[in-house]
């Protein structure tokens, strides 16, 4: 079959004829889509797209009613769970920004530290130096060390949305899903925030989810365009822009 | 290592409250003991009995606490628990009473012979012997929590749910405790006491050793319950509590952490009910009752859920209530008990101890605005 000669492609991240239907409604149809290691891919397209559903099924959270979905050439993500896909190595940023409230950002940042995951480890496990340092570097990275011992709850959006990238830091995973980071941030932010995600795709593979069309321009990748649950086009967003189709859908709307 | 474990959840504050309890544990035995009978200072049988029985409840509460508060499990049944142990207490002191029952049996318990047993049931052996009987107190729960939790967590079944499951544990455990052919006393329970390690349930001296021991109990369950709320684990369980399906987009696997607070806040209610049982000299189904298990809820409700003092506190408020009420006004206290439901989750969303840190935080904003 061919399925098995897609699967020992190199690609990092490989859906081929995802569907995912709720009551009926196809809210994925027939959906491929592949990253390569290394590679920044930005997703765009109108809502209800399926840009949210398909970072849902590569996490775990939705399963496919059909369609294969595998991580790094051999994990079949479709038969693994939550925790077990996290461990994998794909992290995710979700679209309605969600630290722990009740924790302090450092706490937040310390929980998503890769590594320790056991309860029982966790029962005894003292901060360590290593640890420390990272948690000074992410901190450092995301611009919150004055913020360090704010409670979640106290964090303004743009502020949650920069610890969530900081939890995804720390969390090392080698793919990032990233949906809508810059929603509700000021241009600044908007800028700062595509600058750091292309300095973290030195070192990781990451997929982006936005609207934002400056920010992905800013992103400068090859861009997917999603139209109900399936892929419309793709290149560069100059190429996807120029492309009948793509206007007429964003049109549309 | 043990040592840093057990202070690192201690503060200023639960060190007082320990320190605290562990004073009232020490002070009202001993003026019970040392005082005489005529004196102002003396300390009443009843009232140790009282204290007593009030601390086995803190813990009880400290147990529901564990898992509400903490981890967001609303359990409906810890009332199952805490009465598993008191039966494992019950069985023990029956097995002490030996030929000074009513039947003069020297080997079964008077309701067997009653019932016409001819031998002792298995699962009665071994409950002549003390150690045997506590750590049945604490096993039993705790394997029956492990049941529950184990298919429960791994189905993931949260909220009102996983409540409902909780309470038709705690009543479908009281029906079969009702049948006498389960061997355990049916309705009647177990009562009529006599000894606990060779010293009468009924002396005082005794009533003051169970005082000060469910003190004790009390205070290494503040201590203990502090270091793994204080652990990186009690951080995990709190962010499982505010955002499981976060935790596990972390790579946590939420059941584990679930089951073990399950467990362990099992146990503990246990040794509650086997301090409980033979300060109140009897144990029977009605233990079992699905208000029970509501009651304990309502303490730490009342107290402060998430906090590890607020459910000693409520503990003690709603039960002083309750004794002061069924007293004078025995026909309002179930009323009062909805009311104050309805007040505490109104008014009191953090209970007294939240109410205490609110007017503690006004006063002090008051004194910062106020000019020097
Ligand atoms: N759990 C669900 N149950 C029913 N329908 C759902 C569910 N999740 C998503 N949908 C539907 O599937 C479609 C795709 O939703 P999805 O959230 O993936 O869109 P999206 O591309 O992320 O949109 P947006 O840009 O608004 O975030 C929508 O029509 C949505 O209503
Ligand atoms: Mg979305």
């Amino acid at each position: 079959m061919t399925d098995t000669s897609m699967r020992s492609t190199s690609a990092l991240l490989y859906l081929s004829g995802v569907t995912v239907s709720f009551d009926g409604f196809k809210a994925l149809n027939n959906l491929s889509l592949l990253v390569e290691p290394g590679e920044m891919r930005a997703i765009i397209g109108p809502n209800g797209a399926g840009k949210t559903t398909m970072m849902d099924v590569v996490t775990g959270k939705t399963r496919p009613d059909s369609g294969e979905v595998v991580f790094d050439g051999r994990a079949d993500l479709t038969k693994l769970d939550e925790a077990d896909i996290a461990t994998l190595g794909i992290g995710r940023k979700f679209q309605k920004p969600t630290v722990f409230e009740n924790h302090t950002v450092r706490d937040n940042l310390l929980l998503a530290l890769s590594g320790l995951r056991n309860w029982y480890r966790l029962l005894l496990a003292m901060p360590t130096r290593a640890e420390n340092d990272r948690l000074a570097e992410i901190l450092s990275i995301i611009r919150m060390e004055e913020q360090q011992h704010m409670l979640g709850a106290r964090l303004s959006h743009g502020q949650k949305q920069w610890l969530e990238i900081g939890m995804l830091l720390a969390q090392d995973p080698k793919l990032l899903l990233v949906d809508e980071p810059v929603a509700g941030m000021t241009d600044v932010e908007t800028e700062t925030t595509a600058q750091v995600l292309r300095e973290i795709n030195k070192t990781h593979s990451v997929v982006v989810v936005e609207h934002d069309m400056s920010f992905v321009r800013a992103l400068d990748v090859k861009v997917t365009v999603l139209h109900e649950g399936s892929m419309l086009a793709e290149g560069t967003l100059d190429q996807v822009s120029a492309d009948q189709r793509v206007v007429e859908v964003y049109l549309g709307r | 290592m043990i040592t840093r474990f057990l202070l690192q959840g201690m503060n200023r504050s639960l060190r007082l409250f320990v320190l605290l309890v562990l004073a009232v544990g020490v002070a009202l035995p001993l003026l019970n003991q040392l005082m005489p009978p005529g004196s102002p200072f003396h300390v009443p049988a009843w009232l140790l009995q009282l204290i007593g029985k009030y601390l086995s409840f803190a813990l009880l509460a400290l147990a529901v606490d564990l898992v509400w508060g903490f981890c967001g499990i609303l359990s409906l049944g810890h009332g199952a628990f805490f009465a598993l142990g008191g039966y494992c207490m019950g069985m023990y002191l029956m097995r002490q009473i030996g030929s000074r029952g009513v039947y003069g049996n020297p080997l079964l318990p008077d309701f067997m012979v009653f019932l016409n047993y001819k031998q002792l049931p298995w699962f009665w052996y071994g409950f002549d012997n003390f150690g045997f009987a506590m750590l049945m107190a604490v096993l039993v729960p705790s394997i029956l929590a492990f049941a529950l939790g184990w298919f429960a967590f791994r189905s993931r079944v949260t909220g009102v749910y996983l409540s409902i499951i909780t309470q038709a544990m705690t009543f479908a455990l009281m029906l079969a405790f009702f049948r006498n052919d389960m061997g355990l006393g049916g309705n009647n329970g177990m009562t009529d006491f006599k000894e606990i390690l060779g010293f009468s349930v009924q002396a005082d001296s005794t009533r003051a050793v169970l005082c000060f021991a469910s003190a004790l109990t009390l205070a290494l369950g503040l201590i203990v319950s502090a270091a793994i709320v204080g652990s990186r684990f009690g951080k995990a369980l709190t962010a499982v509590r505010d955002a499981e399906s976060r935790m596990r987009f972390l790579g946590y696997r939420v059941e584990g952490y679930k089951l073990f607070v399950f467990v362990f806040s099992a146990a503990m209610a246990g040794i509650a009910g086997a301090l409980y049982v033979p300060q109140v000299g009897i144990i029977n189904p009605s233990e079992f009752s699905p208000a029970n298990s509501i009651e304990a809820v309502l303490w730490v409700a009342v107290g402060g859920r998430g906090t590890l003092i607020g459910p000693v506190i409520g503990a003690f408020i709603v039960n002083f209530g309750k004794t002061w009420l069924t007293g004078a006004l025995p026909e309002v206290w179930l009323f009062a008990l909805g009311a104050l439901f309805i007040v505490v989750t109104l008014l009191l969303p953090k209970g007294v101890v939240g109410l205490w840190g609110q007017i503690k935080a006004r006063s002090q904003a008051k004194k910062a605005r106020a000019p020097t």
